[in-house]
């Protein structure tokens, strides 16, 4: 290091040439070592995306020619296809409640694990459990406790209370698709968040209760502010995978009753490989896009607000 | 002094009950694990009998074998850790280059395609079924196995995950080597990988259990019975006449094992890796 420095400050012809050369030699030595990600990347992601936005102008059904329509497949989504609106809300309706559940729930179990004296690894785990599992088995084994005469059923018989049919109600069902979503998901966010816990500083909140703070304004004023990045962090993740919602929808009830619980990623699914309509699908999956890309900026423009960020 | 340790044992009893209360919510959070293998377990007809028997009335545990040998989901759990472990052993392989040429490796645009790789990550895979479907197609290999592995080995979070560890080892390390004449690549693969099994292990595990758990790409693509990884495998016999809910359970049991057994094991890898996420959500 000190010998190349001191040529450097000395910069004598050949050693620029020789530089450069090594240079050469370096830059084909990186070319190769990335050509086998880079095959894979222009193969399998820049051409994927590309052909995405030339399909969705073009009406494609995967036998014959495909003919460009321009801006058509957009305009069917928005002013004539009637299954849009309804699944464009449900699954803005998902990823709100979800989202908002998800935290809740998630940052209180952080908080109540990270109050024990022994064995939090242990809760840890088992919290996090079904997110290391397949979604659609975790979603099969929630269909067998929601199916008719199945244990749900019998829990509320037990309590006396008259149900219909969860998964084929036009209310409930979606109410089923958060649960089973919130039991599978709920896991990584309460790890996360007590992770986070588990980095503020004990002096602080020591320094707090000697200034005679309690509990409940510990938590407000130190904690949650002083885990707010990580909050934002996890809001954000949670969105995008919400607003992608599939494998639960499909299990439980694909996208029934009528259309109650069909969202976009279902929509893909269903137009790309059912109806082989795989230029409307494209079109579809650039508005999913859109609402990702537009609930991103909005929470990164929210976060002035609430997130503190220490520098 | 009596009153001190009243209140010490006062907290201890909060302590308690504290850890108690927190143990039933967990016992409440794993009844459908409980109640998957309580139903593997017992004859379909005592499935949906009411009333509800919360254990079997007698332990069926060929109920398994039948699940894996007739059924036949002792091939789609081959399936399922033929296209994981081949996703893995590619993603890695790929990762360690690629990650190692953006860390060590000086050449024109490098900040650029970096930034690049990045921005990729953004992208939601559902958004690229279709138009991967139709390479897929293009290229003759629908319900191959090739065609279900190749399109989601190449992601860009790998090279970005190695190439931020890589940067942490020391140069020195390296410096000497290069010294006595060794190659780059003679480098990475007896200096820098063996340094870096940390990281490699996260990048193993997490794309293991993620193909291990994708649904929507194997289901597009495996179009034949027998090709069926074992999520694909578990919806194929949920629409047939007469469920047979037992057996079901018994392959979503089959299919949850190996993320439970990891999650418990590698709990303190996990958990690192989910605080470092933590930690960086401050910057």
């Amino acid at each position: 290091m000190t010998i190349a420095q001191e040529t450097a400050k000395v910069p004598s012809r050949s050693a620029a040439r020789r530089r450069n050369r090594l240079d050469i030699r370096e830059g084909r030595t990186a070319f190769f070592f990335l050509l086998p990600s880079l095959i894979g990347v222009i193969l399998f992601l820049v051409l994927p995306i590309i052909a995405s936005v030339v399909l969705s102008f073009t009406n494609w059904k995967l036998l014959g020619q495909p003919a460009f329509v321009g801006f058509a497949n957009y305009v069917r989504l928005f002013t004539v296809d009637p299954q849009f609106w309804p699944v464009l809300r449900n699954t803005l309706f998902f990823t709100a409640e979800y989202l908002v559940l998800n935290l809740v729930i998630s940052l209180g179990l952080a908080v109540w694990i990270s109050s024990l004296k022994v064995g939090q690894k242990w809760f840890r785990v088992i919290f996090f459990l079904p997110t290391f599992t397949p979604g659609i088995a975790v979603a099969i084994v929630w269909m067998l406790i929601f199916a008719p005469g199945g244990f749900f059923d019998f829990l509320m018989g037990a309590l006396s209370i008259h149900m219909p049919s969860v998964l084929t109600d036009q209310n409930l069902a979606m109410q089923a698709v958060v649960v089973v979503s919130l039991w599978a998901g709920v896991g990584y966010n309460t790890v996360l968040f007590n992770a986070a816990l588990d980095m503020v500083p004990a002096n602080y909140l020591e320094a707090a209760r000697i200034d005679g703070a309690t509990a409940w304004d510990r938590f407000w004023k130190i904690r949650l502010p002083l885990i707010s990045p990580t909050l934002f962090f996890g809001t954000v993740m949670t969105a995008i995978t919400s607003l992608q919602v599939f494998d639960q929808i499909y299990v439980l009830t694909r996208g029934g009753p009528g259309s109650a619980t069909a969202t976009l990623g279902y929509a893909i699914y269903q137009k790309g490989f059912q109806n082989f309509q795989m230029g409307y699908a494209s079109a579809i999956a650039w508005v999913m896009f859109a609402l990702i890309m537009a609930l991103t900026a909005f929470q990164f423009w929210m976060q002035r607000k609430w997130v503190h960020y220490d520098n | 002094m009596t009153t001190r340790s009243k209140s010490a044992g006062g907290a201890l009893a909060l302590q308690i009950l504290n850890h108690v209360a927190l143990g039933l919510v967990a016992l409440l959070f794993l009844f459908p694990f409980f109640w998957m293998v309580s139903n593997a377990l017992r004859s379909n007809a005592e499935v949906l009998a009411i009333p509800v028997r919360i254990l079997p009335s007698v332990f069926q545990w060929d109920n398994f074998a039948v699940t894996w040998t007739q059924l036949p989901f002792g091939r789609f759990f081959l399936n399922s850790l033929v296209v994981s472990g081949s996703v893995t052993v590619i993603t890695v392989f790929v990762s360690c280059l690629s990650g190692y040429a953006f860390a060590r490796l000086k050449f024109p645009g490098r900040d650029a395609l970096l930034m690049a790789y990045l921005g990729t990550l953004m992208v939601p895979a559902i958004m690229l079924i279709i138009p991967l479907f139709l390479i897929v197609n293009s290229l003759g290999m629908v319900n191959t196995f090739q065609g279900v592995i190749l399109p989601v080995a190449f992601g860009t979070f790998g090279s970005f995950l190695l190439r931020q560890f890589f940067l942490s080892i020391p140069m020195e390390l390296e410096e000497a080597a290069r010294i006595d004449g060794a190659s780059r690549l003679r480098i990475l693969v007896s200096i820098i990988v063996p340094l870096s099994m940390p990281a490699i292990g996260l990048l193993s595990l997490f794309t293991f259990i993620g193909q291990w758990n994708n649904f929507l790409w194997p289901l597009i693509v495996m179009t034949g019975a027998d090709n069926a990884t074992l999520p694909v495998g578990l919806t194929q016999f949920q629409t047939q006449q007469g469920t047979a809910w037992n057996y079901i359970m018994a392959g979503a049991t089959l299919s949850m094992l190996p993320g439970i057994v990891l999650a418990i094991i590698l709990q303190k890898l996990i958990y690192n890796s989910i605080a470092l996420n933590a930690g960086m959500g401050g910057r």
